[in-house]
């Protein structure tokens, strides 16, 4: 089934065990969210659970603050990465701390669903990649998913999780297909995964990139260069065991993200497994991220975002280091 | 104009007012134990500023003037109400039974909570402004869901009602008609930003705009507080929707005890508003109406003298929290950053009590 189905169901399946389980947002009910992540949901589970919002993100946030102090579990969802922004006052004053202000007494167990990244030719504020804003935010975690059966079971485990989570949705893999496995999750929530084994460089991304940097590991073993793709998943925390089990293997490191390195993701993998890893590293770890301007008008976008070519640009450059 | 501009019960001198829409029916005792409340919270309130000014507190947020708008409405709450309150609702906290050295917390720097906010059904202080008032409609929202005849009140002040959280709250407690009750202290000024550029109009007039009723009240008369907010309470609690109420008050002391507010007002209108004292009128009320003899006024006074010698042994008493605290509770589930942090900071050895 495709990613958005995944979602789809898996927030039918979390809605079906848990009564407390709400989800909240702009045209999530009757249209089923703009995506059509929701659809259908509201008319199997009422409009006391699946709730049309006015159109305020901040309130969105806010009044999930609440039930989520009354003792419900309440789905954000966001309708484009760039409109999270009214709500950052609420997510990172309020969400993130508010299980330590009241000494442990509440818990924040709600998930703010976030269409994130580009690719989708769509106008401005549609395509941006924010979650290093809230990554950097501690009381706050940050996932994300890549395939169909990941984003079943990760959107799933988020809304059981006790913390709140800032759940990044690759919006242009939403219509890709993959196989679901209804039955048993993959991994844990905050684990990554190993997309790809290999030899020759550790290429780590998540989201819309995995993709691409699978499509870059296929090119690179015909020119006899083995890639060894990780999909961090888990955006903050991150795994840094499973990468750097990777990176004692190969000893060289790309990381790949469609945000801007400047403070990003990407530099806190590289600086991270730069101290773990240092004396296995065969040459310096390589950023490939959107350029630092804002997202591009679309028709210019697939020059901002990490290619194929780029990502093997940044092979060649960890390789040829050596040499 | 809508309705009455200013529903009082009592004159500035203790006068009894009649009003078409309320009535106060409390006896004696009940109005002397509104009395006894506006009175030892006010004796609190000078001694955390003393304590201040001592250098044992951080900082100290005053109530002076505004206590007949906390008492009221902190009495008028039934037990299971909920309520949503800033750093400044010492008068609604000591109401739900919050300890007073726990309200110090938050400005001793020992905690950035301060107390059980599940216990006394009273949230923990919100220091950003207005945030809290989505929050407390956000609950309100699930108090709906259970079916429970319970009541939600969200305080903030004319400040903070020019926060886009606030008129959102209001938005969208008029969209699901949540149990809420919004409690808008105006003590006139922001810090120094006076009520004049905050609102072109009364601010209980913005609720008509929102679709529910708002209602001004005198803040400085507990007794007409008391009702106007018990029946907003009892209506939002059987389904009538939210309600705004604006008390309109004085904040006679400064805004906190890092302000300076001979900068920005003057001293005749501070005068005016101290002849509006709210426990001098209901204290006058008690001596017209019912003969209450200054014997029993001076046991208050020695009750509130105790309770704040008590509090300054108990804030003096309260250490520093050990730091490795700051790891508890930043999570709900176990986080590799925070056990890190932890860890570290053991192997440094840094123990409970080291200053340095």
């Amino acid at each position: 089934m495709t990613m958005a189905k995944a979602l789809n169901e898996g927030l039918r399946r979390a809605m079906e065990k848990n009564k407390k389980v709400l989800i909240m947002g702009e045209d999530v009910g009757k249209l089923g969210g703009v995506f059509r992540i929701t659809d259908g949901l509201q008319k199997d589970f009422g409009e006391d659970r699946v709730i049309d919002a006015p159109l305020a993100e901040s309130a969105i946030v806010g009044t999930a603050v609440g039930l989520a102090i009354r003792g419900y579990r309440t789905v954000c969802e966001i309708q484009f990465d760039g409109f999270v922004y009214p709500a950052f006052d609420q997510i990172v004053s309020q969400v993130a701390k508010l299980h330590k202000r009241s000494d442990g007494v509440y818990t924040m167990g709600l998930v703010i669903r976030i269409p994130f990244q580009g690719g989708i030719g769509a106008i401005e504020h549609h395509s941006e990649s924010p979650e290093a804003y809230f990554a950097q935010t501690a009381g706050l975690r940050v996932v994300s998913c890549s395939t169909p059966n990941d984003a079943y079971w990760t959107i799933q485990q988020s809304i059981e999780h006790d913390d709140p989570i800032i759940f990044c949705e690759p919006k242009s893999r939403y219509w890709e297909k993959g196989e679901v496995d209804l039955d048993n999750p993959p991994q844990g929530l905050f684990e990554a995964a190993v997309r790809r084994e290999g030899s020759d460089v550790t290429v780590i991304g998540y989201g819309s990139s995995v993709k691409t940097m699978l499509r870059a590991a296929d090119t690179a073993a015909v020119e006899g260069t083995s890639l060894e793709i990780i999909d961090a998943r888990s955006i903050a925390p991150l795994d840094l065991e499973t990468m750097a089990r990777s990176l004692e293997k190969t000893g060289r490191l790309v990381v790949v993200q469609e945000a801007p390195h400047m403070a990003s993701i990407g530099s806190e993998i590289v600086a991270e497994l730069s101290e773990r890893c240092f004396y296995s590293l065969r040459a310096p770890g390589i950023r490939v991220s959107g350029y630092h301007v804002p997202y591009p008008p679309t028709r210019i976008e697939e020059e901002y975002r990490p290619s194929v070519d780029r990502i093997l640009d940044a092979v060649d450059r960890v390789m040829g280091a050596e040499s | 104009m809508i309705g009455e501009e200013l529903v009082q019960l009592l004159t500035p001198e203790g006068e009894r007012v009649a009003n078409s829409d309320y009535e106060s029916k409390l006896g004696s005792d009940e109005i002397f134990g509104l009395y006894r409340d506006m009175v030892i919270i006010r004796r609190l309130c000078n001694e955390s500023t003393s304590l201040q000014r001592q250098g044992q507190l951080a900082l100290w947020a005053p109530i002076q003037g505004q206590e007949a708008a906390q008492i009221g409405a902190g009495r008028a709450l039934a037990p299971m109400d909920f309520t949503f309150p800033t750093y400044r609702e010492h008068g609604i906290a000591w109401c739900r039974g919050v300890p007073p050295k726990d309200m110090l917390r938050l400005f001793r720097a020992t905690s950035n909570g301060g107390w059980d906010p599940q216990k006394y059904r009273h949230s923990v202080p919100t220091v950003v402004l207005g945030n809290q008032a989505l929050n407390a409609v956000g609950y309100a929202m699930g108090v709906q869901r259970d079916g429970a005849e319970e009541a939600v009140m969200a305080f903030f002040g004319d400040g903070a009602s020019s926060q886009g959280d606030v008129l959102e709250s209001f938005v969208w407690a008029a969209s699901f008609n949540t149990p809420t009750v919004f409690f808008c202290q105006n003590n006139q000024w922001g810090i120094s930003t006076p009520m004049s550029i905050q609102s072109k109009i009364p601010l209980y007039h913005r609720a008509h705009g929102f679709g529910f009723p708002g209602i001004r009240v005198d803040g400085n008369d507990v007794l007409a507080v008391y009702e106007v907010t018990k029946r907003a309470l009892e209506n939002a609690r059987v389904g009538g929707g939210p309600t705004l109420i604006e008390a309109y008050t004085y904040r006679l002391g400064a805004h906190t005890t890092s302000d300076d507010p001979t900068r920005y007002r003057i001293d005749a209108e501070v005068e005016v508003w101290k002849h509006r004292d709210p426990i001098e009128r209901v204290k006058s009320l008690l001596v017209r109406e019912y003969h209450v003899k200054t014997a029993k006024f001076d046991e208050v006074t020695a009750e509130a003298d105790a309770m704040a010698l008590e509090l300054r042994e108990d804030v003096l008493a309260m250490d520093r929290p050990d730091p490795i605290t700051m790891f508890d509770n930043a999570y709900a589930a176990p986080h590799p950053l925070v056990d890190e942090g932890r860890r570290e900071m053991i192997e440094l050895g840094v123990s409970v009590g080291a200053h340095s």
